[in-house]
């Protein structure tokens, strides 16, 4: 509490912004890297249970959320110490999860189970638990935090969940294998990746929230066969100009004009590129690499690829620490 | 509090946006009766398919909960004597699609008899004829044939290059087929077959039933003196002899095909592009590890839920037309999407190398190019298709 309550002092001093603790979450490896945003080298890696996949963090930035997927719940730790703390209940296979922006509750898709499993952070209850389609994987959250969205791998829908009472307002068929799904900062667009389909969705969000799906971004690298480009991660500047997204086994992190939805640029990264995350300052982006076992750390603005970082084995997930 | 969301208000959102269709679809496996198999440890499930079936109905609902779209399934096992009788039963009751499980000459039979208004899908009958000039315009081929699954075993071996093959084949006609099969794709993939010998299946008094020393003795004999090779190439669609040939070679080589690297659908230790949660869910709901069969039936009736999910009809000739239609993809948990080849009704899929423990590869290999898709690279391209069903393609 004391420590949290300094870096509130601090931040609001509005310092430089200090180095960001960057976790990993290492899929068979079973560990969390972590990695200083400033000096680019690991400093700690720590046992996160089973098949940690999805792996998120508290907006104060001091509990590291972690999917432990073979472990049926969601490991807690302590993101100065990495000492475990309690953990939270996740229903089977949890994969992939959103936090609300308020730090609770945490919506998370349970892959094996066709459900979206809602968990109180703090008391450490189940909330409700919302049938989906099958195989649900991306977890996304509007900025107003009226809907999560979720999508099924293989009913290949996203699902608009009513934060009120978990209803499912909206359904919108995408195409085969939607992985994530992300919101732009002013809640205006929602992009769904396609694996399998090698597209993303776009929707337009009118003002109560309802969908309407407006465009399909495709993908064309000279000397890659189309079967490879395969889009999972996905991440958007706040300003809504930039969406990046990572390609699999392409090994290409796709840069597109979020307006017009051009595709700019391919971003040469490691191996299987899987999730990405953004510095508070999206100075950088941070993508996994599964099958190269590390991070590539990405100049937004030069929308270059600076250094790779070796990290544990098969790295899923990545999270930034806010500005403390 | 705990609150459980039930379906129907979860569906709620789609309700007014679709129009209903309901799907009845037959799983018809014809059973032949068999000696047991080499290795108990290929025995027959006796849901075989039908636990596919079963997974695939579960997807196809819940994903018909959101779209107002219902599926019924009816599974059917019966023996080849009365399959005609089991047809006729299905088709008597409305059911407009059929998944079948039957050997060649028999899928062949049942889909003349249900008659151009019903669409089959073949989920066992691995036939190449069937895809040439015995094709027919109401069945559309999920399983893999002869061709695709022994093109993707040599292609492999030429990716090794190991070129130089010693083919041992069986005395039964659809051992002919598949060593047949292995000729073709040495001829297209740069591989010379250098020695071929036939393993005569000598009916009950298998060669092998006297057990492991008699085969330590017999097969070293049965196989020295060949010309100088790279691998042993096994065709064996009888299960007579294949199993018993790692190790026990004259030379030592590794064997493909029948034993050893094996080309399958698909095998239950696949753990790539999302397999892993979909072995969990078959296993979860049927208690065992899944089979070719179980893979192929769940494939064939993903195919009909993706076309009723996309057309909202439940017409078989809608179905039909929109799974040969460039439309159609469909995720299979092998990395890319399968599609069908409107040439001749087969789905076009990559094939996996399995050494029964774990998935060593999966073709096409790299560097096996072709002008439409790589996967075309494997089984009958549209000019090696006698078949003429499809409109010529």
């Amino acid at each position: 509490m004391r420590t949290y309550l300094l870096g509130a002092v601090l931040a609001a001093l509005a310092l430089p912004a200090e180095a960001n603790k960057v976790f990993v979450s290492n899929e068979r490896g079973n560990t969390v890297t972590v990695i200083d945003s400033d000096s680019w080298e690991v400093i700690a890696e720590f046992p996160a249970g089973n098949r940690p996949r999805g792996i998120t963090i508290s907006p104060d930035g001091t509990r590291v959320y972690v999917c432990a997927s073979d472990d049926n719940l969601v490991r807690v730790f302590d993101a100065e110490t990495y000492e475990e703390l309690p953990s939270l209940p996740s229903g089977p296979d949890p994969e992939l999860f959103v936090l609300h922006p308020s730090g609770n509750p945490l919506y998370i898709a349970n892959e094996d189970d066709n459900l979206v499993t809602v968990t109180d952070v703090e008391t450490r209850q189940v909330l409700a638990e919302v049938p989906v389609g099958v195989e649900p994987e991306g977890m996304g959250i509007s900025p107003d935090a009226r809907f999560v969205v979720n999508t099924s791998e293989t009913t290949n829908m996203a699902h608009f969940i009513d934060t009120a009472d978990y209803a499912i307002k909206h359904n919108v068929l995408v195409d085969q294998r939607p992985r994530y799904a992300q919101y732009s900062a002013d809640g205006s667009k929602l992009f769904v990746t396609s694996e399998i389909g090698g597209t993303v969705s776009v929707m337009e969000i009118d003002d109560d929230g309802a969908p309407e799906l407006v465009h399909k971004i495709g993908f064309e690298v000279p000397g890659v066969l189309p079967e490879w480009l395969q889009p999972v991660g996905a991440k958007i500047t706040r300003d809504g100009k930039w969406l990046f997204v990572a390609l699999g086994p392409a090994n290409r992190v796709a840069v597109v004009d979020a307006k017009s939805y051009e595709v700019t640029d391919y971003i040469m990264v490691g191996q299987r590129v899987w999730q990405m995350d953004f510095t508070p300052d999206e100075q950088f982006l941070i993508t996994t690499n599964g099958n190269s076992n590390d991070v590539t750390v990405i100049d937004v603005a030069a929308k270059k690829a600076l250094r790779s970082i070796q990290v544990g084995q098969q790295p899923w997930g990545v999270i930034v620490q806010p500005d403390m | 509090m705990r609150l459980i969301v039930p379906l129907a208000a979860a569906a709620f959102g789609l309700a007014s946006a679709c129009m209903a269709a309901d799907l009845r679809t037959g799983v018809l496996r014809v059973d032949y009766p068999s000696v047991p198999p080499v290795t108990r440890l290929d025995a027959r499930p006796s849901d075989l398919g039908f636990a596919g079936a079963a997974l695939a109905q579960e997807d196809n609902a819940t994903t018909g909960g959101f779209m107002g779209h219902g599926y019924a399934l009816e599974t059917v096992a019966v023996a080849p004597e009365g399959a005609d009788a089991a047809l006729d039963a299905l088709l008597a009751e409305g059911i407009g699609t059929l998944v079948i499980l039957a050997r060649d000459a028999d899928l062949l039979r049942l889909a003349d008899r249900a008659g151009p208004e019903v669409l089959v899908l073949n989920a066992a009958a691995r036939g190449t004829a069937l895809r040439d000039g015995d094709c027919r315009a109401n069945v559309l081929h999920v399983t893999p044939s002869v061709a695709m699954l022994a093109d993707a075993a040599v292609q492999f071996a030429a990716w090794k290059k190991w070129t130089r093959l010693y083919l041992i084949h069986g005395s039964n006609p659809q051992d002919l087929a598949l060593a047949e099969a292995y000729r073709r794709a040495a001829a297209r993939f740069g591989a010379r077959i250098v020695e071929e010998r036939e393993f005569e299946d000598t009916g009950g008094a298998r060669r092998t039933d006297s057990g492991h020393v008699m085969v330590q003795r017999q097969l070293p004999v049965f196989t020295q003196d060949a010309r100088e090779h790279d691998v042993v190439i096994a065709a064996d669609a009888s299960d007579v002899f294949a199993r018993y040939l790692p190790f026990h070679l004259w030379d030592p080589r590794p064997v493909i095909g029948s034993a050893g690297l094996q080309p399958v659908s698909f095998d239950p230790a696949l753990e790539a592009w999302g397999a892993t949660q979909f072995q969990r869910r078959f296993e979860a709901l049927t208690g065992r590890r899944l089979a070719e069969a179980d893979y192929d039936t769940w494939l064939a009736l993903r195919v009909l839920g993706e076309a009723v999910t996309r057309t909202g009809s439940a017409d078989p000739a809608t179905l039909r037309a929109y799974a040969l239609s460039e439309e159609f993809e469909l995720a299979a948990f092998k990395g890319q999407k399968v599609t069908f080849r409107p040439w001749n009704g087969q789905l076009r899929q990559p094939v996996l190398l399995f050494d029964g423990r774990i998935t060593a590869s999966v073709s096409p290999q790299e560097g096996f190019l072709h002008q439409v898709s790589p996967l075309d690279t494997l089984g009958l391209d549209a000019p090696d298709s006698a078949c003429g069903a499809f409109g010529g393609g």
